[in-house]
């Protein structure tokens, strides 16, 4: 048995793909559903109603999709690019504390400006400071090919543990009874609620905006055009005269700006402050959700949506029936393995 | 003695997926013979011998040798019956001697003592029987192609370690990486191989080599033999018809008076990581209208200075000028400066495979004014420019696509096609210059804008290896374009292992060497000899004689 590959692959096949993908998923979750005893049927009933069925269901699932989307994308930025980013989490917390750091009740009052002067402060800081963490690899990797995979990735324990200590210390809440958590955000610098009685908030729109955009950017401009180009063919870019090195500074000024935009936007929009618990994995999640929208911008939002609703519903299921909420991260693994799959059965064909 | 044919291929087919590689072919081999296997690319040709030395498994039909069936997809059986095989790409450890290379494989890992005397007596034997002189503790690393080669025949027909040496030799492609001098050595041994009663199929698609060679002519058209023909007398171009299926019109070149100066390079110098450097004081000038053709083996610092001419790299020393003025290496000024310029590897480098075809066709000017503004690129005049080179320079293969079509999917030929379609057609002007006041070039997002100067034709065309793996038609339509190019007045240097087309094409010829190059001299001034030991280095450039 071999892979051939086809000359182009047929559009229907390339809809066809992510539908099947999850009808697998599903097929296959079903088994550790039932192998955990419970009734096939009314857990999965449960977990969809529990993470799309209600109100209350939807909102929750649209706050946990919000930071999704935003790391998704920036995932699918920096993939396109071939610049393997996975220090988004790192870049998460970074403009997480950046945000604080400018918005913050530090000494009880924080500083004295203008509320829409400060907030552009912190979102700018925020962005910055994902966007300089992400800088450092994309040097090195393009003056020395140091390879970004495990500057990346090993800079997300650099930025936990930094984070760590500051939550410790200068940035700690002496209201917090203790708790290693960082003073809270002005209330002025709060993002309003999208719908009452919800924990949904505007920072939703901001991520729809933001896929919007970079689905243009990537289409239209002459950048996107660069970011294309450099990532499925970095020698035949250079031969044209494209800027290589450039453009993959600028994907990881975008990309690590991503980032750390979520993490200010998780603290104004849900936690308002930092602790070492609020992201469950967003920077990891968005990596997956990246690769389940193909690398899309649009797709990532639905991408999202689908991770968000997994895992809110696994919570919500478990409640109801013996399975454990892991069978959410379950589901999302083996729904990547079988977007991948079905991604390489559209551009392969199976012979013997 | 049998009556028996050495070798019998019946009714021989295969297929993958929707291309039947293989259809029917059937083949007889007879002892003391040369047969050539000739075809274009994806002919068959590859298809047919790796059934035959066991690598692929036949659909239908039968293998036998000396009578006797051969089993299919057994490598081993195929050695066993005495079928050797010399690759295009040579299978030798670098780092061994000759004489371990010949005998890897041979003995069994439990031997407890190494025959390696045994070994250097039947090579140094076999060595003298077909005139194949080689040294056999030279280390490989240390051989010339051309010595490379016969230690790939040798270990072929040396009997060693098994109960017999090859008797049939099936040579793929084995010109490819000679030098003229050597192609002749190797048809000398063809010729005692074949004197002592070995058969020898010879697969190649230049047809004057295998009209030297050869005995009988077995022509493969779309996976089909669609003749087999004796060698002696047979007319060229009615082979080239079989082979190609159609007429193919040779190049016509027009004479032109050399116009200015285009190109002109002094002492150019550039340093590799090795200790030699890749250019070693190149110095050469181009006329507009003048076809300058380098010539050499590859790996001789063809590709360091295609590179330089390109705009990719900076020379290290000596100076580059382009009518007259330096010019920074950045691909971007060059496509700007007026250079078409054509790379070797057109999958990799030319094009970026996954992007579609209009993509690919905006690559080098995508920031020209002509097809961006305000860091948008105009889709709208960026596809029909695409649309216009598709017509233009016949890119087939983007039927039901258009210019959406992936660049991936096109055949070698059409991919060139569209390369040279983007090189060598202008940019529609601006339309912002057409209407109205003249407006600055937009910002600068992106990178820089360029100017007007972005729209100059082309004043110099650098091909690499422009038709390499081509098929014939296609071969021809570049070298058409590139001579119409030429006699519209452009310079065009061409680098090419090809002799036959640099002969077809070239105004005046350099050879390079080790990164030295020749001083050029005119076509007809030229032998086939003189080129050949230029190529190998033997022979110091003489003075340039004068031509007519």
């Amino acid at each position: 048995m071999r892979l051939e590959r086809r000359d182009r692959p047929s559009r229907l096949a390339l809809l066809a793909a992510p539908l099947a993908a999850v009808a697998v998923t599903l097929a296959l979750s079903s088994l550790l559903v039932a192998w955990a005893g419970a009734p096939v049927g009314r857990a999965y009933a449960l977990l969809i109603e529990g993470g799309f069925g209600s109100r209350f269901a939807l909102t929750e699932t649209l706050t946990r999709a919000t930071p999704l989307i935003l790391t998704g994308l920036s995932a699918a930025l920096a993939f396109r690019a071939r610049l393997y980013n996975i220090g988004i989490e790192g870049q998460l917390y970074a403009g997480a504390i950046a945000a604080v750091a400018v918005g913050g009740l530090h000494g009880g009052s924080g500083f004295a400006a203008p509320a829409p002067l400060l907030f552009a402060l912190m979102i700018g800081a925020a962005m910055a400071a994902g966007a300089l963490l992400l800088l450092g690899p994309a040097l090195l990797k393009s003056r020395f090919g140091v390879d970004e995979v495990v500057t990346t990735l090993l800079l997300n324990f650099i930025v936990l543990l930094a984070v760590s200590a500051l939550l410790d210390g200068p940035m700690k809440d002496p209201t917090a009874m203790g708790w290693p958590q960082s003073v809270a955000l002005q209330d002025s610098l709060q993002l309003d609620k999208l719908v009452p009685r919800s924990r949904v908030h505007t920072g939703l729109l901001a991520a729809l905006a933001l896929s919007a955009a970079l689905w243009a950017l990537l289409r239209f401009t002459t950048l996107g055009f660069e970011i294309r180009a450099v990532g499925s063919g970095a020698r035949a870019a250079a031969f044209a005269g494209m800027p290589v090195a450039a453009t993959a500074v600028k994907v990881a000024l975008l990309s690590g700006a991503l980032a750390g935009l979520a993490g200010a936007v998780e603290v104004a929009g849900r936690t308002g402050y930092v602790t070492l618990d609020m992201s469950p994995g967003y920077g990891m999640s968005g990596v997956v959700i990246a690769m389940l929208a193909m690398l899309n911008p649009l797709a990532v939002v639905a991408a999202a949506v689908f991770v968000a609703g997994m895992l809110v519903g696994a919570d919500s299921m478990s409640r109801a029936v013996a399975v454990p909420t892991y069978i959410a991260d379950v589901i999302v693994a083996i729904a990547l393995i079988g977007m991948l799959v079905a991604t390489l059965l559209t551009q392969y064909r199976i012979r013997r | 003695m049998t009556s028996a044919p050495l070798l019998r291929l019946q009714g021989i087919a295969k297929r993958f997926g929707a291309l039947l590689a293989n259809d029917g072919i059937s083949l007889d081999l007879e002892r003391g013979e040369v047969l050539a296997l000739l075809g274009e690319n994806g002919a068959g040709k590859s298809t047919l011998v790796s059934i035959l030395f066991g690598h692929y498994v036949a659909d239908a039909g039968r293998i036998e040798v000396d009578g006797r069936p051969l089993p299919p997809g057994q490598p081993a059986a195929a050695l066993a019956a005495g079928i050797g095989m010399v690759h295009q790409h040579f299978t030798l450890a670098d780092n061994l001697s000759v004489l371990d290379n010949v005998m890897l494989g041979t003995e069994p890992l439990w031997q407890p003592r190494s025959r390696r005397r045994e070994a250097r007596a039947a090579l140094l034997q076999t060595a003298a029987r077909f005139g194949l002189a080689v040294d056999p503790e030279a280390r490989v690393a240390a051989l010339s192609v051309g010595e490379r080669q016969r230690v790939e025949i040798l270990k072929a027909l040396v009997s060693f370690g098994r109960k017999q040496g090859a008797r049939i030799l099936i040579l793929d492609e084995p010109t490819a990486v000679l030098t003229p001098q050597e192609s002749a050595s190797l048809f000398d041994t063809l010729g005692q191989m074949v004197a002592a009663g070995l058969a020898v199929i010879f697969i190649s698609h230049k047809l004057d080599e295998v009209l030297r060679v050869s005995h009988r002519i077995a022509v493969l058209r779309g996976g089909r033999l669609v003749g087999v023909l004796p060698a002696a007398g047979a007319d060229k171009a009615l082979i080239a018809e079989a082979m190609v299926g159609r007429r193919v019109a040779p190049p016509v070149k027009q004479r032109r008076a050399a116009g200015d100066v285009v190109l002109q390079l002094q002492g150019a110098v550039l340093r590799g990581d090795g200790a030699r450097p890749l250019l070693d004081g190149v110095a050469l000038s181009l006329r507009a209208g003048e076809v300058l053709a380098i010539a050499g083996v590859a790996g001789n610092g063809q590709q360091a200075l295609a590179e330089v001419l390109s705009g990719e790299r900076a020379l290290d020393g000596g100076t580059l000028q382009l009518d007259g003025r330096p010019l920074p290496a950045r691909p971007r000024e060059w496509v700007a400066a007026g250079v078409a310029r054509i790379p070797e590897d057109r999958q990799a480098v030319g094009v970026v495979g996954d992007l579609p075809l209009w993509e690919n066709a905006l690559l080098e000017r995508y920031a020209a004014p002509a097809f961006a503004r305000f860091g948008l690129i105009k889709r709208r005049v960026a596809r029909a420019h695409a649309a216009q080179i598709v017509q233009r320079f016949d890119v087939r293969g983007t039927e039901g696509g258009g210019v959406d079509t992936v660049t991936r999917g096109l055949s070698g030929g059409n991919m060139q096609k569209l390369i040279l379609g983007r090189a060598l057609m202008s940019a529609p002007r601006p339309r912002s210059t057409a209407a109205g006041p003249p407006r600055g070039p937009g910002p600068a997002w992106g990178g820089p804008a360029l100017g007007p100067a972005g729209d100059t034709p082309p004043r110099l065309i650098v091909a690499n290896q422009p038709t390499w793996g081509l098929d014939i038609g296609a071969v021809a339509y570049v070298h058409q374009q590139l001579l119409d190019a030429c006699a519209a007045g452009r310079a065009l240097l061409l680098i090419s292992e090809d002799l036959d087309e640099i002969f077809a094409l070239a105004d005046r010829i350099a050879v390079m060497h080790q990164g030295r190059l020749t001083a050029a001299r005119p076509r007809d001034a030229w032998t086939l000899a003189e080129i050949g030991l230029a190529m190998a280095g033997t022979a110091a450039p003489a003075e340039p004689r004068h031509a007519a």
